[in-house]
């Protein structure tokens, strides 16, 4: 036995003799993951993260959360002799004294706009494949816990350095907080601990930013990631995948291996980023002071769609009634629109569970194209998205393109609702689209460009069938069917109770599947070309002028059926 | 669109009877030998390739180093991003070499060989199951709860542990707001008589000094003197435009509000409060670049575009007897974002 194998034989036993982790080594070490470049998003965030703790410990040694005044007369010389609070001075101390300090500034900042970025696709991810169905409901609300805290970690983080552009940010916030009904003026004085800016906020925000919302990512980071592991994680429909096994590589070495490689390939783009890119440059901004204004100031893209949404929302919204003040033109956009949008994402799982009343555990990923109206709404909220970061831009997209401000402004505030409904319908008629292609290869095969001619002179292209792994992945799903519910009146014409309510989700589970494509089945295929088996090229006589889609067959629905006595009280 | 996309348009399938209802699922696929697998050369190959890169990592940790020594940031702001982009580099390379190698390795030489582990239902076992509601029960039999006759032992635990957290909140609330005197937003510092200063210099505006088309940032005089002079410029800074006395449009009761065509407005946006700074001279257009809020200068500031709704109070002016310009008063409603108590 070589040294080291003594070694570590002797750690392993004194430790387990303490605690007992040889049970949890055995069930953990060689635990099975599956494998695909998509569920990497979630990793990205995961490292991204921990990045950011790693930078953010390294600037909390120089930075001075204080609002205290001082005058600048540091090495930059351009501002020598500047009034500037600690928090704005310290902040350029870590720029030009601080040696390595702006590559941790650069990396802190760059980090937390990767972080949201990875939060925002792994959560589409999840979305789009329908990772968050049974029984993974409770990990989205978390994952989207995870994605509002992390908004907010990205404000309160942004705000710290105390320059221009992110005191005028904090200026808007105090106009978010002031519209709020009734409470409006307190909340504004609960933040700024009396009137705006104060000399509270800098500390206030600096707390919340180093000690609360990390303290909540990491408790709720560690449950979603425990989730993972009792859930196992879900694959991608595949030859060999089903819902009731996961096929993969184990953890150790493999994902040893690849994930903590990834780890270090994530911080070195975002180390080449910070390299590279100057992010945040506040010594062009200046401290912060209640006059001066940039024009062309952003917030960070996370941020974008609220400053959008302000941007959009017209001033005639604002209204007084009974002599207080409505001022919907800010809350609309400032607390209507986000919390919708973000309340609609945490309880998606159960709105569709409760649509398709389906019970069962779902392990294999839906293809998005065999989910249509799952997948439309998604690209709905996407575009919402979307429109409203454009909006917030609509300064830099005038200036660019050289349009007036308030032409941009007005499409954009019909597009906030045309878009989204374009969006989904485009999306789903896409869905479909692809499902038929899928119905196509399957029945008749890839084309192969091999012209053939008959004895009676007619022309056929070869077609070749699909392996068995190829054909098994466009017909593995099940297609989801519309509700059926019990007849309005029972046998002596009485009208049951509850039938309005039935009713109702018949119609939203018919918006969802009605209109949908059956995957081909054995008998279908074999209908097609009978004498498939015995052609091994699969020639078919005829088959190219079929149009596909024609014969696609709508089937009448047989479907569970909520009757009342299933029904819970 | 075609017939298959109609809801309505449903035909029945004919089913042949004898093939059943799904395909059946064709199992893991045949594991396929990599190169390094089948040919030792290759494998030895990616070896050397494995540890070349990790030897990147060092070489990229030493050039860090060698420029945190030999490179520090100097005065200017080049010089700090050669710093940056050096050290940044180094790291780069000292993290990507690592990175890269560990994947490498793992792709090329580890078993690639695809294991299947079953799953089981989420839910515990029956047994289990009845277990957790045994014991339970046996808990809540053995606290004595439940029982009916304790209701109240829990009404008063409850209700106790229901106020201690006041204890915190009360004094947390209490003190959070500062004074909590929300009466400050309807006043600023602006008085009868005080002088208008150019922001940020401070030095007086004389009336002869503002030429037609002109745009000047005013401070109130000696705001350097206030107690919080911050929390006070925010709310107190104005702008000051000299038009054309002919463009200017004025309602009676704010006729003697300007001077000579000379007016002041504040320059909080009644949006959400960013300053109002651009001034477009031949339209007399004021726009705020944070929310492109438009208002109207000759005609008393009206809102014309934007999501704001108010138009921006206005300064009364007028000149001392050294031809200064001062307010007449302070601002004659509360400045910036609307809120709820706004006009009581």
């Amino acid at each position: 036995m070589s040294l080291t194998q003594r070694l570590s034989g002797g750690t392993a036993d004194y430790l387990d003799q303490r605690t007992g982790i040889g049970a949890a080594v055995k069930n953990f070490a060689r635990k099975i993951f599956p494998d695909h470049w998509s569920f990497l998003l979630g990793e990205v965030a995961l490292y991204s993260f921990v990045v950011l703790l790693i930078s953010g410990v390294f600037l909390t040694m120089f930075f001075v959360p204080s609002m205290n005044e001082t005058v600048y007369q540091g090495s930059f010389a351009t501002m020598h002799g500047v009034t500037m609070s600690e928090a704005f001075k310290s902040t350029l101390d870590l720029s030009f004294e601080v040696r390595g300090g702006l590559l941790m500034r650069q990396i802190h900042h760059w980090a937390a706009v990767l972080f949201m970025a990875a939060i925002v696709t792994h959560m589409f991810r999840v979305f789009f494949t329908g990772a968050f169905r049974k029984p993974r409901e409770i990990n989205w609300v978390v994952g989207s816990v995870l994605l509002t805290l992390g908004l907010l970690a990205g404000f309160s983080g942004y705000s710290l350095p105390d320059d221009v552009l992110s005191g005028n940010g904090l200026r808007i916030a105090d106009g978010v907080a002031r519209s709020i009904p009734i409470i409006g003026s307190y909340a504004s004085y609960l933040l700024f601990g009396g009137q705006f800016p104060g000399h509270a906020l800098i500390p206030r925000l600096f707390t919340v930013h180093v000690l609360l919302i990390p303290g909540l990512i990491l408790a709720l980071v560690g449950l979603h990631l425990l989730l993972v592991v009792l859930h196992k994680h879900t694959q991608y429909p595949g030859p060999g995948r089903t819902d009731r096994n996961v096929v993969g590589f184990p953890l150790f070495p493999v994902y040893v291996a690849k994930a903590g490689g990834f780890f270090f390939i994530v911080f070195a783009v975002i180390a080449l980023l910070a390299a590279t890119f100057t992010i945040n440059p506040i010594w062009s901004f200046g401290p912060y002071d209640p006059s001066p204004v940039a024009a062309g100031a952003q917030p960070d893209w996370y941020m974008l769609f609220l400053e959008g949404g302000l941007r959009l929302t017209p001033g005639w919204t604002e209204f007084v009634l009974g002599g207080f003040t409505w001022s919907f033109n800010i809350l609309i956009p400032g607390v209507i629109v986000p919390g919708v949008l973000f309340t609609t994402l945490a309880i998606y799982p159960f709105i569709e569970s409760w649509v398709t009343g389906d019970k069962r555990e779902h392990h294999v990923l839906d293809r998005p194209r065999n989910a249509p109206v799952r997948t439309g709404i998604g690209v709905a909220l996407l575009v919402s998205f979307l429109v409203l970061a454009l909006a917030g831009s609509n300064d830099i997209i005038a200036t660019n393109f050289h349009l007036s401000i308030n032409d941009i402004t007005m499409f954009f505030r019909l597009f906030i609702f045309l878009g989204p409904i374009l969006g989904f319908w485009i999306t789903k008629r896409l869905c479909l689209g692809l499902q038929r292609r899928d119905r196509e290869l399957v029945l008749h095969g890839h084309e192969t460009g091999r012209i053939l001619r008959f004895a009676d002179g007619e022309y056929v292209e070869v077609h070749k069938v699909l392996s068995e792994d190829e054909r098994w992945l466009r017909v593995q799903h099940e297609s989801r069917r519309p509700l059926q519910i019990a007849p309005e009146t029972d046998s002596r014409g009485v009208v049951r109770r509850g039938y309005r309510k039935d009713r109702f989700r018949q119609r939203v589970s018919q918006f969802f599947y009605q209109d949908r494509i059956e995957p081909i089945t054995p008998a279908e295929l074999a209908a097609a070309h009978p004498d498939a088996s015995q052609d091994v090229h699969g020639a078919m006589r005829g088959a190219g002028n079929t149009q596909v889609g024609a014969d696609v067959p709508m089937i009448e629905p047989e479907v569970p059926m909520i009757e009342p006595a299933e029904r819970r009280p | 669109m075609n017939a298959a996309d109609s809801s309505k348009d449903l035909t029945v399938r004919a089913d042949g009877g004898q093939q059943p209802a799904r395909f059946e699922n064709p199992g893991v696929p045949e594991h396929r030998e990599r190169l390094a697998d089948a040919d030792p050369a290759a494998a030895k190959r990616a070896e050397r390739q494995v540890a070349a890169l990790f030897a990147l990592s060092t070489v990229g940790t030493i050039g860090f180093l060698l420029a945190y020594f030999l490179a520090p940031p100097g005065q200017s702001v080049a010089s700090i991003r050669t710093s940056n982009l050096l050290l940044g580099l180094g790291l780069t390379f000292g993290l990507l070499g690592i990175g890269l190698g560990a994947v490498h390795w793992a792709k090329t030489l580890m078993s690639d060989h695809e294991r299947i582990e079953e799953r089981h239902p989420q839910r515990s076992s029956a047994a289990d199951r009845a277990g957790a509601i045994a014991v339970l029960k046996e808990g809540a039999a053995d606290s004595g709860v439940g029982v009916g006759r304790r209701g109240l032992l829990k009404g008063a635990l409850i209700g106790a542990v229901a106020l201690l957290p006041l204890s915190i909140a009360v004094p947390l609330i209490g003190n959070i707001g500062g004074d909590w005197n929300t009466n400050k937003f309807r006043h600023t510092v602006w008085r009868a008589g005080r002088r208008l200063a150019r922001d940020p210099s401070g030095t007086a505006i004389k009336a002869s000094d503002v030429t037609i088309g002109s745009v000047f940032h005013v401070i109130p005089d000696g705001l350097e003197s206030e107690a919080h002079p911050l929390d006070e410029k925010a709310k107190a800074v104005v702008l000051l435009i000299r038009l054309d006395p002919r463009d200017l449009n004025e309602t009676p009761e704010k006729k003697s509000w300007s001077y000579d065509g000379i007016v002041a407005y504040s320059k909080i946006c009644t949006h959400v409060g960013c300053p109002v700074a651009l001034y477009e001279q031949q339209t007399h257009h004021l726009l705020c670049p944070c929310h492109q809020s438009t208002f109207d200068v000759a005609n008393g500031a009206k809102v014309i575009f934007g999501p704001a709704r108010r138009p921006l109070p206005q300064l009364p002016i007028t000149v001392d007897s050294e031809g200064y310009l001062v307010a007449q008063s302070d601002f004659h409603e509360p400045i910036g974002p609307s809120y709820w108590e706004r006009l009581k």
